[in-house]
């Protein structure tokens, strides 16, 4: 074991490892009930036994995020696309762009939930909220191609498809990667935030519901252990994510390079 | 002073209204006298934020030369090369051409490459653009490969390459279409002076080797001496030429050159003519 994996997985899983103990260790000295706060075992315990509401649930919630993660991906490519085609589109857009931007989706979703149906509305709100940064990162990569080579695909008599498809669209990768990266939690994040705010409407069956229900019961183990399988999706999320610009940028990206060796 | 211009080798022509320059002897090599390609009729160029890039320009640049266009910066190199390529036009003036527009090459100050993209993709870029097929542009491009030293490279990507080699790449996506004229814009600018001297010996073999009009766009006195057939003093604001010098030597450069009274005479020649230029009092060990 080198030096490197010491520092790179053996120190945090102590750490991790050491938090988990002290947590276990202070609920069992003091004899806390699992009604204020739950030791680690308690909420891995509760884990196994409600597996079956909670899996039901994660499912509900991941896939409410993919799907808005999906149709995101798709939408604001599309819309970078036209951008980058006319700058006269661009700025017609731009006030609504800046204005679903700035405006925190979790004021939004109230108002979507008396629009739509509290499934659609949720979907809508984690859309929403990854929409943006993917839009705006992906209109950025499409305007960032060194414009020497702009040139000299001009001096070559490049059409505009030869253009887009063998200099711009490779340049905005790296950016539309990095936007899908904070999409990928946001989308997660607005999801949850939607069904929070649904909740009471009695019809969401995600993790965020989960959360709200035990609340109302004072099944504090159950919160943990829905609120510990939101942050597993968070984190799978991201691992995914961060794996898929590894392989698309691996062989000439610059964020890459620190990988080498 | 006519007769000793001459015997080293150089002469050298006040172009322009603006400076009087000392004129010498006729001697010049063939290629500087060989037919006009292209002509640079009181090219006027004023970019779009009222800047004058280029006053009264005339030049001609003629076929299978080695011209070199040197200044400091702001004095409209560049923006010949740009008017050359047609990728902007001039703003008055005309530049007529003796033929067709030739296929150009151009080599940028940065190797300007695609990250992306392997060696062999780069300089396949502009056959594919011309619709050429990978199969089909592959003895081209290994061609190419072959005329800068990468054969061997092929499927590396640019950022496993050191500066020079960068620069090489670039060289050769240039070369593939077989150019006639190769646009140069300060290509060696940004290596290191080893790199550089290896490169100024690689390229000077490899144009007399194809033939090809070479217009180098550079800052050093020295590279253009070495390289060039005729250098082209330009002065900034606006930009304009102001001095030629022809300089004879064999018709390929070698390191040994630089060690001849040929050479050392045309850089002192180059040096006066730059320092004029920048409207400067000519040092006086470089006076005639």
């Amino acid at each position: 074991m080198t030096r490197d994996d010491v520092v790179g997985y053996v120190v945090p899983a102590f750490t991790l490892g050491l938090g988990l103990l002290v947590w276990e260790g202070i609920v069992r000295y003091f004899g806390i009930p699992p009604y204020l706060l739950p030791a680690p075992s308690v909420i891995i315990a509760t884990l196994i036994s409600d597996w079956p509401t909670l899996s039901a649930s994660l499912w509900v919630t991941l896939s409410i995020t993919l799907k808005a993660l999906l149709a995101a991906v798709v939408g604001s490519v599309s819309l970078a696309i036209i951008f980058a085609q006319s700058r006269l589109v661009e700025r017609a857009f731009y006030p609504f762009a800046v204005a679903m931007q700035v405006t925190p989706i979790v004021a939004i979703a109230p108002l979507l939930l008396i629009y739509l149906t509290p499934a659609l509305a949720v979907l809508v709100c984690a859309f929403l909220v990854a929409f943006f940064p993917l839009l705006a990162n992906t209109t950025l990569g499409l305007s960032s191609a060194d414009h020497n080579l702009v040139d000299l695909f001009r001096m070559y008599r490049a059409t505009r498809f030869q253009q887009f498809m063998l200099l711009r669209l490779p340049a905005a990768l790296p950016y539309f990667l990095a936007g899908l990266r904070i999409s990928g939690g946001l989308a997660l994040i607005g999801a949850i935030v939607a069904e929070i705010a649904a909740g009471s409407a009695g019809q969401g069956s995600g993790l965020a519901y989960r959360i709200v229900e035990s609340g109302f019961r004072l099944n504090i183990p159950r919160m943990f252990a829905a609120l510990l399988l939101i942050s597993v999706a968070g984190i799978t999320i991201h691992v995914l994510l961060t794996a898929l610009s590894h392989w698309l940028l691996a062989e000439w990206h610059e964020s890459e390079r620190g990988r080498e060796a | 002073m006519a007769g000793t211009g001459a015997a080293a080798g150089l002469l050298v022509r006040q172009m322009t209204r603006v400076l009087t320059f000392p004129s010498a002897g006729q001697a010049a090599s063939s290629k500087a006298n060989a037919a006009p390609l292209a002509a640079f009729k009181a090219v006027d160029k004023v970019f779009a934020n009222q800047v004058t890039a280029l006053s009264g320009l005339d030049l001609e640049i003629r076929g299978g030369e080695f011209l070199a266009l040197l200044g400091p910066s702001g004095c409209g190199k560049s923006t010949i090369l740009r008017l050359l390529s047609g990728l902007t036009a001039a703003t008055r003036g005309e530049i007529a051409w003796s033929c067709e527009r030739p296929e150009f090459g151009f080599v940028f100050q940065e190797p300007t490459l695609m990250p992306w993209s392997d060696v062999f993709s780069n300089v396949w870029l502009p056959l594919r653009l011309a619709g050429l097929s990978k199969e089909k542009a592959r003895p081209r491009v290994e061609e190419a490969l072959a005329h800068v030293g990468l054969s061997s490279f092929a499927k590396s990507y640019p950022r496993q390459l050191s500066g020079g080699m960068k620069m090489r790449v670039s060289i050769a996506r240039a070369l593939v279409t077989r150019p006639s004229v190769l646009l140069m814009d300060e290509p060696f600018a940004a290596l290191d002076e080893i790199t550089r001297l290896k490169l100024n010996d690689d390229l000077a073999a490899l144009q007399s080797a194809l033939g090809a009009t070479v217009v180098f766009v550079t800052h050093s006195v020295f590279e253009s001496v070495y390289l060039a057939d005729r250098i082209v003093v330009m002065a900034p604001r606006p930009g304009r030429a102001v001095a030629e010098i022809l300089v004879e030597a064999p018709a390929v450069r070698r390191e040994g050159f630089r060690l001849t009274a040929a050479y050392s005479e045309a850089c002192r020649r180059t040096s006066a003519a730059l320092h004029m230029a920048m409207g400067e009092p000519v040092p006086s060990e470089l006076a005639e």
